[in-house]
């Protein structure tokens, strides 16, 4: 207990820090991060030297009290009776993703509840199999039944041990409280930690670079996800792939010489990795794959084993732009088409969802959001939890699969990683109490909800909001093909406003001139320009409707190429820029530049023009080591240059974004 | 707390079972039965089916092709009850233990639509696929199957180039150029992407013009009309199109020839339901709310989608637009083999293939010789078998016989001095001294006496070829009792 005040307080300014530039929501997840480099220091330092002694004699490691300790916080009463004996070598593999996750990013508080409990329970049964240890409660215990211990055995005193933090656990929730809103989750956030011994030794080495895990949060917990996933499967189904297989050797082989070793091993060992360079090593093997360097040449052969859809690397690619995945475009669809009946464990619509995906038969965030929603709710109508497993965790672990499957077609938009988390969050809390139907008539509906409420119900919100910007004889600007922004059009024409709009357009996906038939088709007057004249029309223009794929916390608005763009000459001109995003686009992550994470579009649409043979110059080219092609789909435009976001919570200035995420994030929790 | 608690109780429950099919796909293989085209060949006690190419009966192809798929669960109809016995039959000697098949028999001559309306209410999955049974192909179905699914469409049809019989085969082979019917070919219309279908029709049934609609080439623009692609016969239906079709057209006797004709023709006007009744949701109360939010859902799927030119034919006007659904074509590239055995010409060539180019998949490995001896065979002195040949069990060969790019069944006794080029001679069959066989085929139990010459015969099983006859192109068989 002690001990982890102590560097609560020390976090304290520190959390503050973080907060300053992103208010809202980094605190909550500045506080989770900080803790823990810190606890490991100073506080589990000690507990280290306790483990050991205690890793070489047999265990000394049940004390009562922690069990009801254990109770209090609702983790233990129910687990430990009722669960059943899995094979050890599957809980492992639960465990030590799960823990890497939650911990990883505390910052994402529902995310992280909703795997409180898988991954508590894991780190139990890992507990069992192989040794228990407990940070939290300043004591580490383990249980020195090392490799020798029948693997699938269940032992009451590992969970015992596990439950002895409950002291502990007190402190914990303590340090929590410090920021005014958190303090509801504590209980789970302590729950976790308790429950998952091996989880918090595991989590400390990422703590200890907490900044940059913070910028890319969304992405990397679904990646984490899939990738825990992936083990679970791999050790639950070992038919289900040989990359598979590879990553479910890992953990086991990782547990084997830390239950041999004492307090050091076994800290390094839970790392699954070698303990030395822990920091740096893990933090690059923990990243999933958007956040992965696709520079990294090692780590890129053992995603592309893991991978479904064939990715062969593009050649030549923009030096800047190496870490970002780009692959030939032109034979991963016949490739993934050919493997069709081949992919037993992924559903249908979700299937077709990402050869859509893949093909780019449907892009915009809200659509691709909404497509992967509807076929996730497909799969949960299909889905039946097998014997011997539970809806809530064999679900996530379907749906993460499912996700790492998407994001193979195409990386994820922020959107759908924040949908993703929303069901991910619905699934941890279905009650054990429903039955298998009920509980996915639930699910469903929360699916639908979430579709309902944070797409629909926002569009028409942002529509209502934004209308009453638009005055007779204003000529309004867009690019590209928004949804927020076309309903908001079509809405200020049906309202009988006199207004002009600009379509602005950009090659290569002219997105735009759909828009412009649709606007045209429902009698707006349109004038349709190409971003090359953007500083000669934007003399006429009296406001900007731009969309987002996502809004930072910073204010940063992240979305389709060129918007940057056009954002900075409306600014220069003094013309309004209005952006219109819904708010579950928002992500807590700041990005300063469009570098560090985007996306990779296919060289090949901006070195050729289809139907125009006479002036594809670049025929043969293409292949030139000289040459690179850089396609970028996504850009940053600095809150400097946007004059308001339009959202389901109003109209507000960018700096003001913080504030929804984080109260929008509470509000999910909560749910 | 509350729910962690709740979260931590475990309680197995009984898994239920998925539905059998993979991807809900459900895979009908029309195994056919008698067939004009090739009378010489099938008799009763060989239906299309269980014909040999290069020894193993040609429905083996497609029924490893879909196991390679991992589609195991097939339905395969077979017109005539005594077929069906024989082929069923043979399934469940040759796949037992590796493919779940049920065999369906329809009544003779009610074409393959009459025999899907057979087994109609057998068809439970969202979407169907029905495969010919005789296909030579590598094609992954797979790969159709998702093309149908990724477009959503009513049919998909898998399109592969036209085999160049004749010219172009190596030059060995006697150019049977004027067996090449034009019924084989097919004028088939593709939109720029190649995507879509927007006409096909059978050379055969073509007279000096097409008719091409005026509303599908408006709305595509520009059409692309190709006659060196066939139709594999390999097709993925939308179950409920297919079934409302099947209902609806009693008069619809064949797949090819009327029901995708017909499909493509009223894409752009659709008569069919696609998506069923909209389910209805509980609610009532939300219920006006709940389609209106369906309503913006699907528009702004729409509007986010690539349209094809379905979308646009119907934008100009509004809301009125006229349901349409999409006829997609699946266009195998052309390294790969697919070849459809519907001609005596397409049974040699397969056969020649299958040893030949195509040998991965006959199943077999070849010799250093590129070819297939079969151990137990047994080869005279100064026999030789030439590469893309096959000898089957048991045959015996006497001295001095030369075999070329030919397919010889099992135990099947061949005197001296017999020549066999380009031929297909099936099982038992015995061939007396001083032969000479040219791109025939010699079903089983036939017997050649001396000096036979034959160029281009085929020769139906059983027949006695008395000896020193000279037959060219013809085809010998006995009368049907």
């Amino acid at each position: 207990m002690e001990p982890r005040r102590s560097p609560r307080t020390v976090i304290d300014p520190k959390v503050r820090q973080v907060g300053f530039f992103a208010p809202g929501a980094p605190p909550e997840r500045s506080v989770s991060v900080p803790p823990a480099p810190i606890v490991s220091s100073s506080s589990s330092s000690p507990p280290v030297s306790d483990l050991s002694p205690s890793g070489n004699s047999l265990s000394p490691v049940m004390i009562p009290p922690p069990r009801h300790s254990s109770a209090d916080n609702a983790l233990l009463p129910s687990p430990s009776p009722s669960r059943p004996v899995p094979a050890s070598p599957l809980r492992r593999d639960s465990l030590t993703t799960a823990a890497g996750r939650s911990y990883s990013k505390p910052s994402d508080f529902f995310p992280a509840m909703s795997l409180t409990a898988s991954s508590s329970y894991a780190g139990r049964m890992v507990g069992n199999a192989e040794f228990s240890a407990d940070l939290r409660g300043n004591t580490v215990k383990v249980v020195p039944t090392a490799s020798s211990f029948p693997s699938g055995g269940f032992d009451l005193t590992a969970v015992k041990a596990s439950s002895v933090p409950a002291t502990g656990l007190t402190t914990v929730s303590v340090v929590k409280m410090m920021p005014p809103g958190i303090t509801v989750y504590d209980p789970e956030i302590i729950v976790e930690k308790v429950g998952g011994s091996v989880e918090v030794q595991n989590d400390r080495p990422e703590r200890s670079k907490p900044l940059k895990e913070k910028t890319s949060k969304a992405e990397r917990r679904a990646l984490q996800e899939a990738q825990r996933a992936a083990k679970a499967e791999g050790s639950k189904v070992p038919a289900s792939s040989g990359a598979v297989m590879g990553a479910n050797a890992k953990p086991i082989k990782a547990t084997k010489p830390h239950s041999q070793k004492n307090d050091s091993a076994t800290v390094a060992g839970s790392e699954k990795r070698g303990g030395d360079r822990l920091s740096e090593k893990d933090r690059k093997k923990d990243a999933p794959h958007p956040r992965m360097q696709y520079d990294d040449k090692i780590r890129v052969e053992k995603a592309k084993r893991r991978a479904v859809v064939k990715q062969t690397e593009a050649k030549n690619r923009v030096e800047l732009f190496r870490h970002l995945p780009q692959y030939e475009h032109g034979t991963q669809l016949p490739d993934l088409e050919s493997k069709f009946f081949q992919l037993d464990p992924v559903h249908p619509a979700v299937y077709k969802v990402g050869l859509q995906y893949l093909s780019g038969s449907i892009s915009g965030g809200n659509a691709r959001c909404i497509a992967m929603l509807e076929a996730f709710r497909e799969a949960i109508k299909d889905y039946s939890t097998p014997s011997e497993k539970t809806l809530s965790r064999d679900l996530t672990a379907k749906i993460s699969s499912y996700v790492s499957f998407l994001i193979e077609c195409r990386p994820l938009s922020i959107s759908m990683g924040n949908a993703i988390r929303f069901l991910k969050s619905c699934i941890a809390k279905v009650p054990l109490t429903l039955s298998e139907s009920e509980a996915k008539a639930s699910l469903q509906s929360d699916v639908e909800h979430f579709i309902n409420e944070k797409i629909i119900l926002a569009d028409n919100v942002i529509v209502n909001h934004a209308v009453t910007k638009i005055r007779d004889g204003d000529v309004l600007l867009t690019y590209g093909s928004s949804s927020a922004v076309e309903m908001i059009l079509l809405h200020a024409h049906e309202l009988g406003k006199q207004f002009r709009v600009v379509v602005v357009d950009s090659r290569p996906k002219l997105e735009g001139k759909l828009l412009l038939r649709r606007l045209v088709g429902k009698g707006l007057s349109c004038t349709y320009t190409n971003i090359n004249a953007i500083s000669y029309i934007m003399r006429e223009v009296t406001q900007v409707f731009l969309g987002a794929s996502s809004v930072l916390s910073n204010g940063t608005v992240y979305s389709r190429v060129g918007t940057a763009c056009v954002a900075m000459v409306a600014h220069e001109f003094r013309v309004p820029v209005l952006v219109c995003c819904e708010a579950y686009k928002f992500h807590e992550r700041v990005q300063l530049d469009s570098i560090c994470s985007n996306e990779l579009g296919d060289p090949d649409v901006i070195s050729e023009v289809p139907g125009r043979d006479d002036i594809n110059y670049l025929d043969g080219l293409t292949n030139s080591e000289n040459l690179q092609l850089l396609n970028l789909i996504y850009d940053v435009t600095p809150s400097d240059y946007v004059s308001m976001i339009v959202t389901d919570y109003g109209m507000v200035p960018p700096t003001s974004v913080p504030v929804i995420v984080r109260e929008y994030r509470r509000e999910h929790v909560w749910v | 707390m509350g729910r962690g608690r709740e979260r931590e109780s475990e309680s197995p429950r009984n898994s239920r079972s998925l539905c059998s099919a993979p991807m809900d796909f459900q895979v009908v293989v029309l195994a056919g039965g008698a067939s004009k085209k090739l009378i010489p060949l099938i008799s009763k006690e060989v239906p299309k089916a269980l014909l040999p190419v290069a020894n193993r009966p040609v429905l083996s192809y497609v029924l490893e092709l879909l196991e390679q798929s991992n589609l195991k669960d097939l339905i395969v109809v077979v017109e005539g009850q005594d077929a069906a016995v024989r082929v069923g039959g043979w399934i469940s000697g040759a796949y037992v233990d590796r493919l779940h098949v049920e065999v369906a028999a329809v009544p003779e001559d009610v074409g393959t639509a009459g025999a899907l309306r057979a087994i109609a209410r057998h068809l439970t999955a969202k979407d169907i696929m029905v495969v010919n049974g005789d296909l030579v192909s590598d094609v992954p179905p797979g790969a159709v199957a998702a093309a149908h699914r990724r477009h959503d469409a009513a049919v998909t049809a898998m399109l592969c180039s036209a085999p160049v019989s004749g010219p172009s085969e190596s030059g060995s082979s006697s150019g049977k150029d004027k067996t090449k019917k034009p019924g084989r070919y097919n004028i088939i219309g593709l939109d720029p992407t190649k995507q879509f279908l927007l006409y096909i029709a059978t050379g055969a049934e073509l007279e000096k013009d097409i008719r091409i609609q005026k509303s599908i080439l408006r709305a595509v623009g520009q059409m692309e009309i190709r006659a060196d692609l066939m139709d594999a016969h390999l097709y993925a239906f939308k179950r409920s199109v297919l079934q409302e079709v099947l209902d609806q057209k009693d008069t619809f006797q064949s797949l090819k020839q009327d029901v995708l004709p017909y499909l493509v023709r009223s894409q752009l006007k659709s008569e069919v339901l696609l998506n069923g009744a909209p389910q209805a949701e509980e609610n009532g109360n939300e219920k006006v709310n709940f389609q209106k939010n369906q309503v913006m859902v699907s528009r702004i799927l729409a509007n986010a989608s690539t349209p094809s030119f379905h979308e646009f034919s119907g934008l100009g006007t509004n809301d009125s637009a006229p349901r349409t659904h999409k006829c997609c074509v699946y266009i195998a590239s052309n390294r790969k083999y697919c070849a459809r055995l519907n001609s005596i010409q397409a049974f040699s060539d397969i056969n020649r293939d299958v040893t030949g180019e195509a040998s991965h998949l006959s199943g077999y490995s070849f010799s250093a010789q590129n070819n297939i001896i079969h151990p137990s065979a047994e080869l005279g002195l100064k026999t030789t078998v030439g590469p893309h040949c096959m000898l089957g069990e048991g045959s015996q060969m006497g001295d001095k016989c030369s075999v070329k790019r030919s397919v010889i069944g099992r135990h099947c006794r061949i005197g001296s001095n017999v020549k066999v080029a380009n031929s297909v001679i099936m099982n038992h069959v015995t061939i007396a001294d001083g032969c000479s066989i040219q791109g025939s085929v010699i079903c089983s139990n036939v017997q050649l006496q001396e000096r036979v010459v034959l160029k281009d015969c085929q020769v139906g099983a059983g027949f006695v070829v008395s000896a020193g006859s000279e037959c060219k192109g013809e085809a010998l068989a006995k009368k049907e009792k």
